[in-house]
Parts: structure tokens; C-alpha cells; sequence
């Protein structure tokens, strides 16, 4: 039997080598369209449906250049500090695979748009790392392939189902540098290197990065090598065999493919068996990775300059101006924010995980307080997204609202309990929370002639109250509230009810 | 009575405006010529009876009506069947094709519709343009309308008998490596190469996506002319198409054969000629020279030691990129399945048994040009040949303003005499092929045929990038000295074909 | 260069995705060397320093504004199609991994 099957213990593995570790990012662009036609680049619709000569690969089509997309990898590319080729081009990856409907894939190769950036990735504890970027480049997604029969997966399947529809779609592939002495800090820091590329696509709104629905997707290569010896330079030390690990579809994948993979490939090198350098798969219900297929032979995908696309060759004045457009580094503006708002770790954290920082910071720029906004997207409008079972920035409300919301409480135009109400509108579609609380009435009485009416209405109907408050028992004012409130549904400002009955009563509030 | 099939496609055109004839007239007389001798000539792979008539009885109730049509509404064309054709059957000469249907229309075949141009059906090829001679088509080859027993030409060997044998007055061809000139030469007829982009390629089958360039074919450089001038232009589908305005093609012809060649300079090219050229081939060249120096023209030679790579860049660039071009032939989307247990073995004996050898031997050879460890000694260094075949033209051009040349070493060889040893075939391309690696434009016209033999012998012209209307200004005026001197065209002194019913 | 043998050939052929038994091989090994032949002379300019040409005519930043265009209708997005199941192109069972 082999030690593969006899993991290593992932501190035990970090402790007898040195992990080196390489991360390919695939990330789907949110362009209109796809990559090199014009067919709509959107999800879940009818398979075969958003279909065009071109993206099926039929005779005679010809591919053209989504300028948008082009625009948004060198953003990427920009974001991710890298320099941007004066002409770069695209090249053709051959080979055979039903998915891929010309049975080559459109990429670039050995002139890539962006290349040589650095990134700052910072940890949890604050700790940053720098990870150095090999190159970005534009190339189009395949389409999907069905396994119909046996289980369901490829092996055991009696045929095959191919859609188009994800065919096309443009994708932006970031490489990394290898990355090296990491120490048990490996897994971590490929996480985080990840979640810093989610969020940078996010900022740079070139893409939802959502990595469940694929639209960000990891291959994560690792190799350990042995210790330096004392005095020995570790980076002298060569690099063993790798692994290179596809579809790590989440953060916590991330990390734990690496924890699997480092347990493997120690175990193996403990028992003095060697790595296969390998494509693995990761199996997110068992939380492992099996081997690929092996190839019969090694894959020659004979790259040529593609005869149908022409050079990019983006003018130093427009790289300029994308370079302006560049938002700021996530890690830093979260420490900024933090600062200027006055929130807690905690808060801050909590609010990162809801995906709720730029709904906060525009219901800020909007004019509400930070602890303001972040009550009502963390608290009520989370609650109402979790009911729905929707993303925050997908509800029907937005920052403009909140702030306009806080606004009213502000001027006591309304209660709290009544703003929950205006909320309910604006989420019914019933316009902003001015026009709800015009529409439904919602606004507190304020009107001092109408309370004092209704004061004295309800004090006709318990005329005995206002002896018991002169003689002392001030709670007696309650019933009062209660009936003026009942009477108002709600409106009035109990505050200024009370105070009412306590002058009718010839007492000072 | 007038026999419409020997007219040019201009005389069709101002007999249609003059109402003398209709186009139904005009198509059904080709419909006729074709049923009469397409079984022996084998031009066309399919016909297109009924929409080529409906087309052409819409044109001429617009033209009654008085509607304002464009110049060659109504006249017919054939369409090599390597242009996809929304309704219309497209092969590319392949089996793997068979019967395929395409959901859309090329971009030129969208231009003949909007010129009104009745599409009487689809020509024979070499499969997938690779052939010189059409023995390649998968559907058989198409005949010498000079002479059944030789070769027509290829790959648009079709195309071009189409308008020897008065099938068709104007047919559309492409050119990677000589497929429309080369096929104009033996067949005695006119083709021109465009300069790469002016023709958009968008719904073209690619062979090889950087040497291919779709152009027009006919019997007289006018009516080539005006064919080109509605084919050209930009178009936003194709990234490599030029965006600039189409060349005055018909007013260059128009100007060269009225006002002759003074003050042009025309280089002949050592390396294209001499040995290895047939006798009268070479005759009827010096001959050609001797009627451009008397129109005007000073003759001069020019030197390009380059395109001694040509054959062998052409032949490593070629096969490259079809490699990658016709892996979509894989049995998924279209075309032909064998089927077998997995997907990777059912692609495998498709294209076995899909494409024929000539095809196999490319594609074999592209796979091998791009592979790892020889990409650079193949495909790397054939791209720098580009460059120099390229710096020799840029030399040749300062000294002249076309460059000329035979469009082919020899007339017309028979059938069957080359089909297996690939090399001496490809030597058909030798004069045709630098102007594909440096993306000039190019014609073939006819100047005579061979004493030996009595085959058509072809004159090209070369002229630089963007420069095709010289091509037409120097073609025009060899044309008239040339019609002159015969007392007719070279097309109406080939030996009438049998007609059968 | 090299010469290519008749198990290059195989090699080869196996890339490109087509099946050859003996007979093919037989017939076209030879040509296909002969042909090999006939271009090896590209290779005397593979050290001299020249820039390469990938596109005859040299243009750049040829590209599409990011606007929809309609798509096929499924059914003949499928027309043409040796076998369909669903919407979808159906294909005999995958035997192999691809990225």
C-alpha cells in the first residue's frame, strides 16, 4: 500500500520541509458580452441559447476582441501592479476536447497584456506578505459538459451533454510568482492571496468573484522541498515536484487543499517515495484531491499567434487614465475605513464577511452616520436578505434609502418602529422612504394642537387620571400615552404626549 | 435568338437596364448551360434552381417598378462552396461537410444578396482549398472546359470552368496560395487575389486565416472589376478586414484600356521564370511585354532572392494553421460521426474517415511544424521568410509599380498525372504564392495559349498593398492590345463543349 | 532537420485526431516526407536575426464595442448536430480530463 494513503499531519508536514506553492486565478469577466461575439455573457439560461457562429466554433466564423474586456484586464492587471505590454497578442492552445468548440482555446501565450506586479496580501493578524504576479492575460471559458449515466461524474458515464451558453465568456487568468518561505503560514497565505484577488475584482467591479458560482476559480500548485541545512541558503535548496490541484472553488478549499496536499506529498517523501508531478482534483465532500488522468502523452497544445486577432497595443495615455480609475488596495481602505469610522474589529469584520463595506460607505457618503448605516445593513437589512435568501446588494433598497431613513429618525420626523415600517415600503417597491411615509401616513404627530386634542380627548374618557397624578402617582400618565398612541396608530411622539398630560396636570415633567 | 452565356457580365447588366432581357432570362439560360454541360465539366456541387429564379424574378419586377438597383442586379454568379451559404448546402469539397446547412451567411455572400445578384449555386473545390488541380474535392474533380482531360486549376478549379464553360459570367473564388489565379490561368480566364483584408473573410472556411483572401472571378478584367468593387470593403466581423474605402477597381480598368501605360513602370521578376517554365508559357509572356511596352509601359527587372524560401515558408505556414482551423471538425457540433465507445476515439475515425489524404498529409505536417521542440526551426522561421519575402517586395516596388510574371510554370497537366506526389504538385503555386506570404494583391489574365499544347497561358500582375486598382489599370489595357491582336477573348476560342440534355 | 519517420507520423497523426492503420501510414509516410523535405530549407533563415511576420498586413487594436448582438435560436444552434438530447449536443462518454 502506498504512504499516500497515510496522510501526514499538516504541522508535522511544514515542520519536515519547505513548502513552495503557486496559485492560478481564473476570473470570469462581467462584460456584456462574451470574450470574441457578441452573444450575451449572463448565467442560467436555456442551454444553447446564448449561441453564435463564432462561440460554436462553426465554419467560417471569426473572432473579434471585446473591447470592454481588454479594458477591464489591463484594470486587473494594473490593480495587481503589473506592467502592461505596449503590444501584446493572443494565441491559439490547441487541443481536442468536446467543450471547446473549436477545439482550440483563444489565450495569449507568450506576449501576455500584463505581467511582472506585486501584491500586498494582508493576513488576519495584520501580517502582510508580499506575492509576486508572473502575468495576467485575457483568454475565452469553455462550455459545459453533462456526464449522463453511472454516477453522474465523467468515469462510469454513457454519454456526454455539451452546452455552449459558458463558451466564450472572458476570463482573465492571473499566475503568481512561485511563492516560498511561507512556512506553516502556507495555507493562510494562499487564502488570503485569494480573497484579496476576490476582492479587488469586486472593487474594480470587473466582476462578482463569486467563487460558488465559478466565477472565480483557483488551481493550486504545491511542491515541499527539503530543509535547508544550517548555514545553507533555503533558496539554493531546488524545488521538488509538484502537484497542481484544479477547481478549488472556495476560500476554505483553498486552504484545506493545501493542508491535504502537503499531508500527501509528506507522507510520500517520508517513505521515501517520490511525487508524480500531476494535475489533481479537488473533492470538496471529502475534503481530497485524486489524480487526473494520466496522460498517455504529454500535452503539446502547439501554440501559434492567433491569424485571426491582432495585436493589443494600448496607448500609454489610456493605460494612464484606467491607472486613475484604479480603487484603492481592499486591505488598506478597510484599515482607512476602520479608522474613520470608529468601528470595532469586530464590527469591521462582520461587516467584510456580509459583503456589506461599499453599501456602508455609500449610505456614509449619503450623509448617515457609520454606526447609523452599519446598524441598519447589519442588523434589519441582513435579517430581511437572510428571509429572502438574497446577497445584501441584491435587496431592493439602497444606500440613498438608508441615509434618507436615518434621516427622517433624525429629525424625528419618525420612530425607529415606524422606520422599520417605511423599510417594509421601500422594499415593497413603494418608492423612497419620503414617499412611503407620505403614501402610507406614517409620519409622527407632531402637531401640538392635534396631540393636545387628543390628550384631552382621552383624559373626557378617564377623567380620574389627572387627580392621581397631582397626587403623585405619575405612572397613572401611561394609560393616557396608551390611548393617544391607539388613537394616533402610532404616530405620536410618546415623549411629547406625556409631557402634555403632565402640564394639563399642573406638573412638571 | 442571342445566347446570353457569351456575354460579360457588364453587357448583362446594361442589357438589363435597356430591358432587353430579364434577369429570369438570364438565369434560366445559365440553368440551361449547366444542365447541358455540368456532367461533363463538373463545375458545380450544387445548384440552386429555385432561389437563383426567385431571386431574379424579384429583381426584374423591382426593375419594372421602376425600384433603383444596384449595377449588377440581376446578372448571376456562382459561389465557390467554400463561402457558407445560409439554405444553401456548404462541403468545402469535404465529406466531412456533407449535406451541412448553414445557419448563417458570409459577409460576401450577404453582399451578393444585397447587390441582387441571383447565386445560381455553389462550385467545385479542392477539400478545404487545399489542391491545385480540384482532384482533392471529395466529390470529384472538375474538368478542363479546354480540355476534359486536364485539370482545371485549384482549389477553385469549379470556379473557374463555371466561366469557361458559360456557366456562369461572374464566379467568387478564395486565394491562400493561387486558388483563384492559378485556376484563371489554365483555364483562360481572370481572377484576382485582393490585398489581404479587402475582402472580408468573415464566413469564409479558413484554410490558413492569415494568406486567405476571397476574390472575384470572371471572364474580362471589367467584369472582374465590378464584382470585386461589390465584394471589398470593411467589415466590423472580420478583425483583420481593412477600414478603408474599396478601390475604384472599374474606373481603373476603364482608365487603363482607354488611356494606355505611359509613365508605368513594369518589373519582371527574375526568380519567377526560366527554368522550369514551359516554352510557350515563356512566349507568350515576352510576348504580353512586348504589348504593355507598346501601350506606354517601361519594363525593367527586378530582383527578389527571397522567394527561394517561399514554397517552403508557405508549406510550413499553411499546414500550421489549417492544423488548427479544421480541428472543429470533431463530430460534435455539425458535420460527420463515426461513431465510436468514447468521444476522443469517435473524433479520431471521423476525421479519418472524413478527410482525404491531401488533407491528412497538411494537417499531419501543421501538427508537426507547431510542435514542441520544431516550432521554431518550422513555424518560427517561416515567419521570418514573411518578413524578407516582404522587404523584397518593398525593393521591387521602388523600381516599379506592378510586378508581373506567368501566373503558372505550365498550362493545364491531365488529370491523375500529379494526384499522388504532392511536391511536384505544389510547384503549380511557385509564382502565385509570395504574394499570399506578403498579403499583396494579385490578377491572372489570359495572354494566349501555349503553341505546343493550345492551353491557356496566364499573366499575373503583382502590385502593392492597398494598390489593387493598378492591377485592373495594367490588366485592362494588355486585355484590349491582347482581344485586339486575337480578334476576340481567349474564352470564346476554347473548343466547344458537347451539350447534352 | 529532421527526417520523420513512419512512428512520427503515428505520433502525429494521434495529435491532430486522426486514425491511421497501416495502410494509411504506408501510404502517406513517405509523402509526408518528401514533403518535410521540400520546406526544410525555411530552416536555413531560423538564425538570422529578422523579426517575424504573423500578419501581412500590420494593424492593432482592432476591437468590438461591448454591445449584444442576438444569438441562434436553439434549434438551429442544434440543427446540424450528428446527435442532441435537451438542448444540448449529446456525445459518446469522455474518457479523457481537460482543464
Amino acid at each position: 500500500m502506498s504512504a499516500a494513503t497515510h496522510l501526514v499531519g499538516y504541522d508535522d508536514a511544514m515542520a519536515a520541509f519547505d513548502p513552495v506553492f503557486g496559485i492560478e486565478v481564473h476570473v470570469e469577466l462581467n462584460t456584456k458580452t462574451k470574450m470574441f461575439c457578441g452573444c450575451e455573457n449572463t448565467f442560467g439560461n436555456e442551454p444553447n441559447t446564448q449561441v453564435c457562429p463564432v462561440c460554436l466554433g462553426l465554419p467560417g466564423s471569426m473572432p473579434v476582441t471585446n473591447e470592454k474586456a481588454v479594458e477591464s484586464a489591463i484594470r486587473l492587471g494594473l490593480a495587481l501592479g503589473c506592467s502592461i505590454r505596449e503590444s501584446s497578442r493572443f494565441a491559439r492552445k490547441n487541443y481536442f476536447y468536446p467543450d471547446l468548440a473549436k477545439d482550440y482555446q483563444i489565450s495569449q501565450y507568450d506576449e501576455p497584456t500584463c505581467y511582472e506586479g506585486e501584491l500586498e496580501v494582508v493576513l488576519d493578524d495584520g501580517t502582510v506578505v508580499m506575492i509576486g504576479i508572473e502575468r495576467a492575460h485575457m483568454e475565452e471559458d469553455a462550455g459545459k459538459n453533462t456526464h449522463v449515466g453511472g454516477t453522474g461524474g465523467i468515469q462510469g458515464a454513457s454519454h456526454s451533454l455539451v452546452d455552449y451558453n459558458r463558451g466564450g465568456v472572458p476570463l482573465v487568468e492571473i499566475v503568481t510568482k512561485p511563492i516560498e518561505g511561507m512556512g506553516e503560514r502556507t495555507a493562510e497565505v494562499a487564502r488570503a492571496y485569494v480573497a484579496t484577488i476576490r476582492d479587488i475584482v469586486r472593487a474594480l467591479g470587473i466582476s462578482d468573484g463569486r467563487m460558488e458560482q465559478g466565477r472565480l476559480r483557483a488551481d493550486v500548485n504545491l511542491s515541499l522541498r527539503a530543509k535547508a541545512a544550517p548555514g545553507e541558503d533555503q533558496s539554493a535548496v531546488p524545488f521538488g515536484k509538484r502537484s497542481e490541484t484544479k477547481n478549488v472553488n472556495s476560500l476554505r478549499a483553498v486552504e484545506r487543499s493545501i493542508h491535504y496536499e502537503a499531508g500527501r506529498q509528506a507522507a510520500l517523501l517520508l517513505a521515501g517515495e517520490p511525487v508524480v508531478q500531476e494535475t489533481r482534483h479537488w473533492h470538496e465532500d471529502t475534503s481530497s484531491t485524486t489524480p487526473g488522468r494520466s496522460k498517455e502523452e504529454a500535452e503539446d497544445y502547439r501554440y501559434f499567434p492567433e491569424p485571426d486577432l491582432l495585436p493589443v497595443e494600448p496607448s500609454r495615455e489610456w493605460v494612464e487614465q484606467l491607472r486613475a480609475s484604479i480603487p484603492e488596495h481592499p486591505a488598506k481602505m478597510r484599515a482607512r475605513l476602520r479608522e474613520e469610522w470608529g468601528f470595532s474589529d469586530l464590527e469591521m469584520r462582520d461587516a467584510v464577511a456580509a459583503d456589506a463595506l461599499t453599501l456602508i460607505a455609500d449610505t456614509v457618503a449619503a450623509g448617515a452616520a457609520p454606526q447609523a448605516a452599519r446598524k441598519w445593513w447589519m442588523g434589519e437589512l441582513a435579517r430581511t436578505a437572510n428571509e429572502q435568501d438574497v446577497e445584501l446588494p441584491e435587496l431592493a433598497v439602497t444606500p440613498a434609502d438608508i441615509a434618507q431613513l436615518q434621516g427622517l429618525v433624525d429629525e424625528g420626523k419618525i420612530n425607529d418602529k415606524l422606520a422599520r415600517q417605511v423599510l417594509e415600503g421601500v422594499l415593497a417597491g413603494e418608492g423612497s422612504p419620503a414617499d412611503v411615509v407620505a403614501s402610507r401616513g406614517l409620519e409622527v404627530v407632531s402637531d401640538d394642537s392635534a396631540l393636545e386634542a387628543a390628550v384631552d380627548e382621552a383624559l373626557a374618557a378617564q377623567p380620574d387620571v389627572l387627580d392621581k397624578i397631582r397626587e403623585g402617582k405619575v405612572q397613572a400618565a401611561g394609560a393616557i400615552v396608551g390611548a393617544v398612541m391607539k388613537a394616533t396608530r402610532g404616530q405620536a411622539d410618546a415623549g411629547r404626549v406625556r409631557a402634555i398630560i403632565l402640564a394639563r396636570a399642573g406638573v412638571e415633567g | 435568338m442571342t445566347d446570353w452565356t457569351r456575354a460579360s457580365a457588364l453587357e448583362m447588366s446594361a442589357a438589363l437596364r435597356a430591358g432587353t432581357v430579364t434577369s429570369v432570362e438570364l438565369v434560366q439560360a445559365h440553368l440551361d448551360r449547366i444542365a447541358g454541360v455540368d456532367g461533363a465539366v463538373h463545375a458545380f456541387l450544387h445548384v440552386n434552381t429555385e432561389d437563383a429564379l426567385a431571386v431574379a424574378a424579384s429583381v426584374d419586377a423591382d426593375r419594372a417598378a421602376g425600384v433603383d438597383l444596384p449595377l449588377l442586379a440581376g446578372v448571376p454568379i456562382a459561389i465557390k462552396d467554400i463561402l457558407v451559404t445560409k439554405g444553401m448546402p456548404t462541403t468545402a469539397g469535404s465529406k466531412i461537410l456533407e449535406g451541412w446547412m448553414p445557419p448563417y451567411d458570409a459577409t460576401v455572400t450577404s453582399k451578393i444578396r444585397q447587390a441582387r445578384m441571383p447565386i445560381l449555386g455553389k462550385t467545385n473545390m479542392d477539400e478545404f482549398a487545399m489542391g491545385s488541380s480540384t482532384e482533392h474535392s471529395a466529390y470529384g474533380p472538375t474538368h478542363n472546359p479546354w480540355d476534359l482531360d486536364r485539370i482545371p486549376g485549384g482549389s477553385g478549379g469549379g470556379s473557374a470552368a463555371s466561366l469557361a464553360a458559360w456557366e456562369a459570367p461572374l464566379a467568387i473564388g478564395s486565394d491562400t496560395g493561387g486558388s483563384i489565379r492559378q485556376p484563371a490561368a489554365v483555364t483562360g480566364t481572370v481572377g484576382v487575389k485582393p490585398t489581404y483584408g479587402g475582402v472580408s473573410r468573415y464566413g469564409a472556411i479558413a484554410l490558413a486565416s492569415s494568406l486567405d483572401q476571397l476574390g472575384p472571378c470572371a471572364r474580362t478584367v471589367a467584369d472582374t472589376a465590378a464584382l470585386h468593387e461589390v465584394m471589398g470593403g470593411h467589415d466590423v466581423m472580420d478583425a483583420t478586414s481593412l477600414d478603408q474605402p474599396v478601390p475604384s477597381c472599374l474606373d481603373a480598368a476603364r482608365d487603363g484600356a482607354t488611356n494606355g501605360l505611359k509613365g508605368v513602370r513594369v518589373g519582371v521578376v527574375k526568380e519567377l521564370g526560366g527554368d522550369g517554365y514551359q516554352a510557350g508559357v515563356k512566349q507568350r509572356f515576352e510576348e504580353a511585354l512586348d504589348h504593355l511596352r507598346a501601350a506606354g509601359a517601361e519594363i525593367v527587372e527586378v530582383s527578389c532572392p527571397s522567394f527561394v524560401y517561399a514554397m517552403g515558408a508557405y508549406y510550413v505556414i499553411l499546414p500550421s494553421e489549417a492544423s488548427s482551423n479544421l480541428a472543429k471538425f470533431d463530430s460534435v457540433r455539425f458535420g460527420l460521426r463515426v461513431e465510436r465507445d468514447t468521444i476522443e476515439q469517435t473524433m479520431g475515425a471521423t476525421r479519418a474517415e472524413g478527410f482525404g489524404d491531401e488533407v491528412k498529409r497538411r494537417l499531419v505536417l501543421g501538427t508537426y511544424a507547431l510542435s514542441a521542440g520544431y516550432r521554431d526551426a518550422y513555424y518560427g522561421s517561416a515567419q521570418k521568410v514573411r518578413t524578407l519575402i516582404q522587404r523584397d517586395f518593398v525593393a521591387a516596388f521602388e523600381k516599379a509599380d506592378v510586378l508581373v510574371s506567368p501566373t503558372t510554370p505550365t498550362t493545364p497537366f491531365k488529370l491523375g498525372e500529379r494526384v499522388d506526389d504532392p511536391v511536384a504538385m505544389y510547384l503549380n503555386d511557385i509564382a502565385t504564392i509570395p504574394a499570399n506570404l506578403a498579403g499583396i494583391p494579385g490578377m491572372s489574365l489570359p495572354s494566349g495559349v501555349a503553341p505546343e499544347d493550345g492551353l491557356p497561358v496566364g499573366f499575373q500582375i503583382l502590385a502593392p498593398a492597398h494598390e489593387d486598382a493598378r492591377l485592373y489599370r495594367i490588366g485592362a489595357a494588355l486585355e484590349k492590345a491582347l482581344v485586339a491582336e486575337w480578334g476576340g477573348s481567349l474564352a470564346s476560342m476554347a473548343p466547344e463543349l458537347e451539350v447534352t440534355r | 532537420m529532421s527526417h520523420l519517420s513512419r512512428a512520427d507520423v503515428a505520433r502525429l497523426a494521434a495529435l491532430a485526431r486522426i486514425d491511421m492503420n497501416d495502410a494509411d501510414l504506408d501510404r502517406l509516410s513517405g509523402q509526408i516526407d518528401a514533403i518535410v523535405d521540400a520546406v526544410a530549407l525555411v530552416s536555413e533563415v531560423a538564425n538570422q536575426d529578422v523579426p517575424a511576420t504573423s500578419h501581412p498586413i500590420p494593424m492593432s487594436n482592432v476591437h468590438r464595442v461591448d454591445e449584444v448582438r442576438p444569438s441562434l435560436a436553439q434549434a438551429d444552434a442544434l440543427a446540424a448536430a450528428p446527435e442532441a438530447e435537451d438542448g444540448r449536443f449529446r456525445v459518446p462518454r469522455i474518457l479523457g480530463e481537460e482543464a
